[in-house]
C-alpha cells in the first residue's frame, strides 16, 4: 500500500516544482545575462558623461593633443593611448612565442609527469598580484636593464639606420621596453595556459591519423592542432591583450611616467590606466583634470571594443572557410 | 517577514553601534601628514578617548569627501581656493608643517656637501642643466669635485601636495620656471623620469646614478639619502635640519594669512630653509553631527597640546603656540551648532 502511495503523490509534486524551478532558474539565468548588459552600459554611459566636458573643450583634437599639463589646463590622450598601444603590442610579441612553446611543450612533448607541475606552476603565475610583479620590475628588472642590458644593446646598435633610433640611451632601466617585459611576463600564463587547455580539447584520433600519415610533431601542430584550435587561441591571446591594455601598478612602477612621445623605446612614457591611477588622487570634483581622466578611461573602453572586433572579424574567415569544407 | 525582522534588527545594531561611538572621527585627504596624524590617532585613543579612522586618498579626495560631507574632517597639503571654502562653508586650519628637501645620487658626495640654489635646480628640472659639472653648479661648490655623469630628474609621477609645494618654490624662485611650467599638485615635467610616491623617488633617485629628487624631509632622513644644501632668501646657503626648518616657519606672516593659508616658501632670514609647508584640515562650519565636530576639535587640540613631541620625532615640524591659539579662537568663532551656539567652549 504504501508502495502505492509514494509514486502518487510524489510525482505530481515533482512535476509542479520542477516547472516552478525550471521557469525560476530560467528568470535568473535571463537577469544575469541582461544585467552584465545593463552594468557594461552604465559603466560606459557614466565614463562618457563624465569625460563629456573634456570631449566639449578639446573636440577631436583630445586624441591628437600630447600636452598633458595641469597648470595651463591642457589635457591630451595622444601619449597615453601612444604608450598603451605600443607597451601592450610589444609584450604580445614577445608573450605569444614564449606562451605557444610553453603549451606545445606541456600537450605534445613534455613527459606526463612534468606536465602537472608546469602546468601548476603557469597557473599560479597568473594569480601573482600585479603590484608584485611591479615590485619585482622596479627592484630587479630595472637595475638590470639599467646596468646591463640597455648599455650593451645601445652601444651594439649604435649606427644601424632605426634600430639605433629604437634603441637609444641614456639607460634609465624604466621606459616602454621595460613596461612591455614585465606586461609580457604576465600575461604569459593567461595566454600559454588558454592555449594548453585548447591544444587538449583536439581528439587524439585527428593527431594520430596525422602520425599514421607520416607527419612530424611539428607538421601536426601546424596542420590539424592549430587550425582546430584557431579561434580559442586567438581568444586567449585576446584575454592577454586585454590584460596588457589594462594593467596599472606593475606598469607605473616600471614605465617612468613621462607625457611625452618618444620613439626611443628604451625611453620613458605613460599608458591610459597608469595615468588615470596616478592623477585621480588629486582631481577635484567638477575639475576638467577629472573630465579628461574619466574621458581617457572612456577612450580605454573603445579601444578595448576595437581590439575585440578585429579579433572577431579575423576569426570569421576561417570559420566560414571551415563551414564550406 | 523573516527578512523584514533580520534587517530591522539589523539597522537597529548598526545605529547602536554609531551611537556606542560617538568619539569616533573619521577624516580623509593628504597623504603626507599621514604618519603623524595616524601616531597621534594611537595616543588620544587612550588619553583623549578619540578613535581616529583617517584615510590618506590624497588631498585632492580628501577635497572632494568633505565638500560632499561623506567625512568628519577633510585634510589637504596646499590650502583649499577661497572661493571653495565659501561655497562649501568650509573652516580650514593648519596642523603641522613640513619641508620638501633635495636629494641627490652622487658617489663621493657627502650629505649636505652639494650647494644649490632655486635657479639651478629650476634649470635642472627644466632640462637646461644636464651635466653634474656644469660651469653653473661647479661655480657654486667651488672644492667639490664634480663628475661628468648626466642629471637624471626624477619627479613624482602622482599627484601630490609635495609636487605642489616643490613647484610653488621653484616659481618663487626661478620666473623662467613660473612662466614655462608653474605650480600645481602635478605639473607639466619638461626633463626627468616620475617615480610613484615619496619612497619611489626615493628608491629612484637611489638606483640611478647623477640622480636628484625632492622628497619631503621624513623620508630622506628615515632612509639616510644624501641631501643638499640650498640658497634662501637671504643669499645664504643652509642645511636642511630641524633648526633651519623653524627659523624658516617663524618667518611666515601668520597674522597677515587668510584661512591660516600661510606662505613659507622661500621666508626671509639668514637661517631660514626655503621649502616649507603647513598642511591643513577643513571643518564644516554647520556641523550635521556637532558632537562628531566637537570631537573633532578635542583631538586637534590635544594634538596641539600633547602632540609635538611625537611630531618632532617624525620629522614634522610643530606649529608655533600663538598659531595654535589663533586656531582655537577661529573654532570658537566660527562652527556654530543648529542651535547658533559654538560647538567649541
Amino acid at each position: 500500500m504504501s508502495e502505492a502511495a509514494i509514486p502518487t503523490i510524489a510525482t505530481p509534486h515533482r512535476r509542479t516544482s520542477g516547472a516552478l524551478g525550471d521557469r525560476m532558474f530560467a528568470g535568473a539565468a535571463v537577469a544575469a545575462g541582461v544585467f552584465v548588459l545593463v552594468l557594461l552600459g552604465a559603466i560606459i554611459l557614466s565614463l562618457f558623461i563624465g569625460g563629456l566636458p573634456s570631449f566639449r573643450a578639446f573636440g577631436l583634437g583630445f586624441l591628437v593633443q600630447s600636452d598633458w599639463d595641469p597648470v595651463q589646463q591642457i589635457y591630451g590622450a595622444a601619449v597615453p593611448i601612444f604608450g598603451t598601444l605600443v607597451t601592450s603590442v610589444l609584450a604580445l610579441l614577445m608573450a605569444v612565442p614564449l606562451a605557444f612553446g610553453i603549451a606545445f611543450f606541456l600537450t605534445e612533448l613534455a613527459p606526463h609527469w612534468v606536465r602537472r607541475p608546469v602546468g601548476t606552476a603557469i597557473e599560479l603565475l597568473a594569480a601573482v598580484p600585479s603590484i608584485i610583479y611591479g615590485m619585482w620590475g622596479f627592484f630587479v628588472i630595472v637595475p638590470a636593464m639599467a646596468d646591463y642590458i640597455e648599455p650593451h644593446v645601445i652601444d651594439t646598435l649604435d649606427g644601424i639606420p632605426v634600430l639605433e633610433n629604437l634603441f637609444a640611451g641614456p639607460p634609465f632601466g624604466t621606459g616602454l621596453f621595460t613596461a612591455a617585459l614585465i606586461l609580457a611576463v604576465m600575461v604569459i600564463p593567461f595566454i600559454a595556459a588558454t592555449m594548453r587547455d585548447v591544444f587538449l580539447t583536439v581528439p587524439s584520433v585527428y593527431k594520430e591519423s596525422a602520425y599514421g600519415l607520416g607527419c612530424t610533431t611539428w607538421e601536426v601542430v601546424r596542420s590539424v592542432v592549430l587550425p582546430y584550435t584557431r579561434s580559442s587561441v586567438v581568444g586567449g591571446i585576446m584575454l592577454g591583450l586585454g590584460r596588457a591594455l589594462g594593467e596599472t601598478m606593475a606598469v607605473t612602477f616600471v614605465i617612468g611616467n613621462t607625457n611625452r612621445i618618444t620613439a626611443n623605446l628604451f625611453g620613458s612614457g605613460n599608458t591610459i590606466a597608469s595615468l588615470v591611477a596616478l592623477e585621480f588622487g588629486e582631481s577635484q570634483t567638477g575639475s576638467l583634470k577629472l573630465s579628461s581622466l574619466l574621458a581617457l578611461g572612456f577612450i580605454l573602453f573603445v579601444i578595448s571594443f576595437i581590439v575585440l572586433a578585429i579579433s572577431r572579424l579575423l576569426l570569421r574567415p576561417s570559420a566560414e572557410a571551415g563551414a564550406r569544407k | 517577514m523573516k527578512l523584514v525582522s533580520t534587517v530591522a534588527a539589523l539597522a537597529l545594531a548598526g545605529s547602536l553601534g554609531v551611537s556606542a561611538h560617538a568619539d569616533e572621527i573619521t577624516g580623509a585627504g593628504a597623504t603626507f601628514p599621514a604618519p603623524v596624524y595616524s601616531a597621534w590617532g594611537e595616543a588620544a585613543k587612550s588619553a583623549a578617548g578619540i578613535e581616529l579612522n583617517y584615510q590618506a586618498i590624497g588631498s585632492g579626495g580628501g577635497q572632494n569627501q568633505i565638500l560632499n560631507r561623506t567625512v568628519d574632517f577633510g585634510a589637504s597639503d596646499a590650502p583649499m581656493s577661497p572661493d571653495k571654502l565659501a561655497s562649501g562653508n568650509l573652516l580650514q586650519f593648519p596642523t603641522v608643517m613640513g619641508a620638501v628637501v633635495l636629494i641627490v645620487n652622487l658617489p663621493g658626495i657627502k650629505p649636505n656637501e652639494l650647494k644649490l640654489t632655486g635657479d639651478a635646480v629650476g634649470a635642472i628640472y627644466l632640462g637646461k642643466i644636464t651635466k653634474w659639472n656644469d660651469p653653473e653648479l661647479e661655480k657654486l661648490n667651488p672644492g667639490v669635485k664634480l663628475p661628468s655623469t648626466a642629471i637624471a630628474p626624477v619627479y613624482r609621477a602622482d599627484g601630490s601636495g609635495t609636487t605642489y609645494v616643490f613647484t610653488s618654490y621653484l616659481s618663487a624662485v626661478d620666473p623662467d620656471w613660473k612662466a614655462q611650467v608653474g605650480a600645481a599638485t602635478s605639473v607639466k615635467w619638461a626633463a626627468g623620469n616620475g617615480a610613484k610616491g615619496n619612497d619611489g623617488v626615493a628608491a629612484l633617485v637611489r638606483q640611478v646614478k647623477g640622480g636628484i629628487g625632492y622628497v619631503e624631509y621624513a623620508y630622506a632622513s628615515k632612509n639616510g639619502l644624501t641631501t643638499t644644501e640650498l640658497r634662501n632668501h637671504d643669499g645664504k646657503f643652509v642645511a636642511p635640519t630641524a633648526a633651519s626648518f623653524d627659523a624658516g616657519a617663524a618667518n611666515g606672516d601668520w597674522k597677515g594669512a587668510k584661512n591660516f593659508a600661510v606662505n613659507l616658501i622661500d621666508q626671509p632670514g639668514a637661517e631660514s630653509w626655503p621649502i616649507l609647508s603647513p598642511t591643513f584640515i577643513e571643518l564644516p562650519k554647520d556641523p550635521k553631527d556637532p558632537a562628531h565636530s566637537l570631537a573633532v576639535m578635542k583631538f586637534f587640540d590635544w594634538a596641539y597640546s600633547h602632540g609635538a613631541e611625537q611630531a618632532k620625532k617624525l620629522d614634522y615640524i610643530p606649529l608655533p603656540e600663538s598659531v595654535e591659539n589663533a586656531v582655537r579662537a577661529s573654532w570658537k568663532a566660527d562652527i556654530k551648532g543648529p542651535d547658533g551656539a559654538p560647538v567649541w567652549k
